[in-house]
């Protein structure tokens, strides 16, 4: 499935939901089962300070597609932490780069993306993109090589 | 439950424009009061009507509105010096705000006292804007940064204090009341103990001003800062009281116009108190909005706010005992409006954020004291605090919201 089949999906799947409280309880369903980071890759060198809760992401490059895994210590955080790996997880540098996130504001969750936030998933956002962009630099590399 | 209140909260409800709408489609309830407070019609009326009619530049002016501007500036220090009975309008310099009158003092008095291998001392539960400017001194200084513990209960460990007066710090700075446990600290003895050293005591006085009558000299602080907008009062506007021996002492902070007397360009000589600390052009509508704000409060009573304010935080600690696994941060004996709790193991944030879904305005995190959350070992706390208009009705809602919040968490 490509990130935008992924992201029509999750509409799909948010559209169900009458109000907040659903949806908020769906993602805490999700944040509850969200893929876990292995403990190695749950420290400080992993953190994304988000002041407020705080996201932990490690990622992988087998050479073609890169891997995403992460946690958060809040678990609506988390659930949305989970949306993104779904997403952005098993794809290539490319895709990943071209892609974006307004999935998020068609589930109405936009405003957990917001600068103001101090949640730590814009950065982990950003971040996301920075190691794609970093893989994708490798991968070219060895192509030159 | 009936209950006597010592005047009406209705009347009073209806001063405060913001509190009336809905948010999230709910009727709001706003309990973070200990960041700031909303501010009645007579304050923004006032900031209003300055530059509707009155706006232009004081102290420099021979024109009318000049001289009436500068007149109405004055007016508003001298109404600040009756509210906290200091001795003279000159011991009374607009800031910003706390943390900038608290910049002030590390920066000015600083200068004055503290240097190599000397140490000033604070406590475990300052506001960073009371903790960084005072560590920051030291880490310039090479001097030691002392910090008198707390205690389990949330409360100044006094023992620690008074060891740590007897390596005679230089400057002694000490919140009145802790925004996160809401301890109101017994700052007349600790100011006392540090007199018997001779050494001068600043007071951050951010949640106090509001809590309960200040008077300066009965506490006999040196200096005591606050700010406007946690009363009442617009933002952008704060206090700094400092004894005339030490403002005089003590060299200019900010360097620019109204704070100098003569310039040349050998030479700068200095403006006489309170202008010496007051350098470019300050915030005159928030300073008259600071009056209206003192007013307003002197006219329902300090008295009567403190004891209704004191009936609101009882039953929001005796409603919020009922929610299961709810676990309060700091039980002071004496307690301002402020309540920190934390509930299981659920995140301060995720509570947060359903609870404002519910149209409810509260605090989570770390609320600018992170040495607290480190002594305490937490994240972070949900924090309610409390203002003259909050009602007993409204702390329902909130504790049904946070029993709400507490089902769909665990």
């Amino acid at each position: 499935m490509t990130i935008e089949q992924t992201q029509q999906q999750i509409i799909g799947e948010f559209s169900i939901f009458d109000d907040w409280m659903e949806k908020y309880n769906y993602l805490i369903e999700m944040g509850k089962d969200c893929p876990i980071i292995e403990t190695q890759y749950k420290t400080n060198n992993y953190l994304i300070n988000g002041c407020q809760s705080r996201v932990w992401l490690h990622a992988s490059f087998d050479g073609n597609i890169v891997h995403f895994s992460a946690d958060s210590d809040a678990v609506i955080t988390k659930g949305i932490v989970n949306l993104l790996i779904r997403v952005f997880s098993g794809h290539s540098p490319e895709e990943i780069l071209k892609s974006d996130t307004t999935f998020l504001d068609q589930i109405g969750l936009k405003e957990h993306l917001s600068p103001t936030r101090s949640n730590g998933l814009l950065s982990m956002v950003k971040q996301m993109k920075l190691y794609a962009q970093i893989f994708q630099l490798k991968a070219n590399q060895q192509v030159n090589e | 439950m009936e209950k006597k209140l010592p005047f009406d909260i209705r009347a009073v409800r209806l001063q405060f424009p913001a509190l009336d709408q809905l948010v999230y489609n709910k009727p709001f309830v706003y309990l973070d009061n200990a960041a700031t407070t909303q501010k009645p019609r007579v304050v923004i009326d006032r900031v209003k009507a300055w530059y509707e009619l009155e706006n232009s530049n004081i102290h420099r002016g021979v024109h009318y509105l000049s001289q009436q501007g500068t007149i109405a500036f004055e007016n508003a220090r001298q109404t600040v010096a009756n509210f906290i009975n200091s001795k003279s309008s000159r011991e009374i310099i607009f800031t910003k705000g706390t943390t900038d009158s608290m910049n002030l003092l590390a920066s000015s008095l600083g200068k004055l006292l503290v240097k190599e291998g000397d140490s000033v001392l604070v406590t475990g539960m300052e506001h960073h804007s009371n903790f960084v400017p005072w560590q920051q001194l030291c880490v310039e200084r090479k001097a030691n940064f002392l910090v008198a513990g707390i205690t389990e209960n949330g409360e100044v460990d006094l023992d620690h204090y008074t060891e740590l007066l007897e390596k005679k710090p230089k400057i002694v700075s000490i919140a009145h009341v802790s925004n996160v446990l809401g301890t109101i600290n017994p700052i007349e003895e600790m100011i006392r103990l540090a007199h018997v050293y001779d050494i001068p005591v600043v007071i951050d006085g951010a949640q106090s001003i509001c809590n309960q009558k200040i008077d300066v000299q009965a506490l006999d602080c040196d200096f005591f800062a606050f700010s406007g907008h946690k009363m009442y009062a617009p933002m952008g506007v704060g206090v700094l009281f400092g004894k005339e021996k030490w403002l005089d002492a003590m060299p200019p902070y900010q360097f620019g116009g109204e704070m100098v007397n003569q310039v040349s360009i050998d030479e700068t000589s200095f403006n006489v108190l309170p202008f010496k600390f007051e350098a470019g052009t300050p915030n005159v509508s928030a300073v008259l909005g600071l009056e209206s704000a003192i007013n307003f409060i002197e006219t329902i009573g300090n008295v009567s706010i403190a004891a209704y304010k004191d009936q609101l935080i009882q039953y929001a600690l005796q409603r919020l005992a009922e929610v299961k696994g709810i676990k309060f941060i700091g039980n002071p004996v004496h307690r301002a409006s402020v309540i920190s709790f934390l509930i299981d193991e659920i995140h301060p944030y995720d509570a947060g954020m359903i609870i404002d879904k519910l149209g409810i305005a509260i605090r989570t995190g770390h609320h600018c004291a992170q040495p607290i959350m480190e002594r305490f070992g937490i994240p972070g706390t949900m924090r309610a605090s409390f203002a003259m208009y909050n009602t007993f009705e409204e702390i329902d809602i909130f504790v049904a919201a946070v029993k709400k919040a507490a089902i769909m968490l665990s």
